[in-house]
């Protein structure tokens, strides 16, 4: 916890100390808050909506974008994925799933020495196509592989 | 307040592996219990990542997220002794902030 920022917020009676000092860049309000929720891409049925919803329309089939999920899955609840770009400056990386309720599992931007390369446990409803999506530039790059599902994680 | 987070952060030659351990239900908001009744969506909708007081990963995640979320991420530039601290929020607006070192 930043005692600073605590001193200040415990001082500020006015909402608008905190706004100004925000403004100034005393605090930075990306210690605050993250991006924003995108909620289109999240609520999406299908792969083609959400990746509209994060702005890929279309993506290219890459090798050097590594996708690592097991063949079968015997439970659906818990289902590792590993995703790891070697596209040169890969900004983000999405991961879906076609026939999940909902195709947007994660996605995560990249910044200050992270590598593009992030392990994950999703669930999954069904035998289905995993995507990863890697951002790189100003373009959007795709890898695919199937994981079938003997037991569903999205039901009761 | 929700469960601490497990971070662990460790040097692998000039490679930082971070390795985070979340509690949470993660309801997708699909299920039923018991007596039929849906039980209502509750799951983490961003994580950030500073490491060294840098932005590292900042993520948003859905409801396909295991109960209990694990994640793994890697960075280079960071070295022993630099903090990393991990935050989420959810969807009820619940928030939890942890930290540790890098080893």
């Amino acid at each position: 916890m930043n005692t600073t920022r605590r001193t200040v917020l415990k001082g500020a009676t006015a909402s608008g100390v905190l706004a100004g000092l925000i403004a100034a860049g005393a605090l930075r309000p990306t210690q605050v808050l993250a991006a924003d929720w995108n909620k289109a891409a999240f609520d999406a049925k299908d792969t083609s909506a959400a990746l509209k919803g994060l702005g890929a329309g279309t993506a290219a089939e890459s090798k050097d974008l590594i996708l690592k999920v097991p063949d079968i899955a015997e439970n659906g609840a818990v289902v590792p994925v590993d995703v790891t770009s070697n596209i040169p400056n890969t900004s983000s990386i999405a991961i879906l799933v076609d026939k999940n309720p909902t195709a947007l599992s994660a996605m995560f931007t990249f910044a200050n020495g992270a590598l593009p390369d992030v392990s994950a446990r999703i669930k999954m409803g069904q035998t289905s196509l995993v995507k990863a999506v890697a951002k790189a530039g100003d373009k959007f790059y795709v890898a695919q592989k199937e994981v079938k599902v003997t037991v569903g994680g999205c039901g009761g | 307040m929700a469960d601490p987070m497990k971070i662990r952060a460790q040097m692998k030659g000039d490679v930082a592996e971070i390795r985070i351990l979340m509690g949470h239900a993660m309801e997708t908001g699909q299920r039923k219990d018991a007596a039929g009744n849906t039980v209502p969506a509750h799951f983490i909708q961003t994580i950030t990542i500073d490491v060294g007081g840098k932005r590292v990963v900042d993520g948003q995640t859905g409801t396909a997220i295991s109960r209990n979320p694990v994640f793994g991420f890697k960075m280079k530039g960071a070295k022993v002794g630099d903090k990393v601290v991990v935050n989420w929020v959810d969807n009820k607006g619940d928030k939890r902030t942890d930290e540790a070192t890098v080893a």
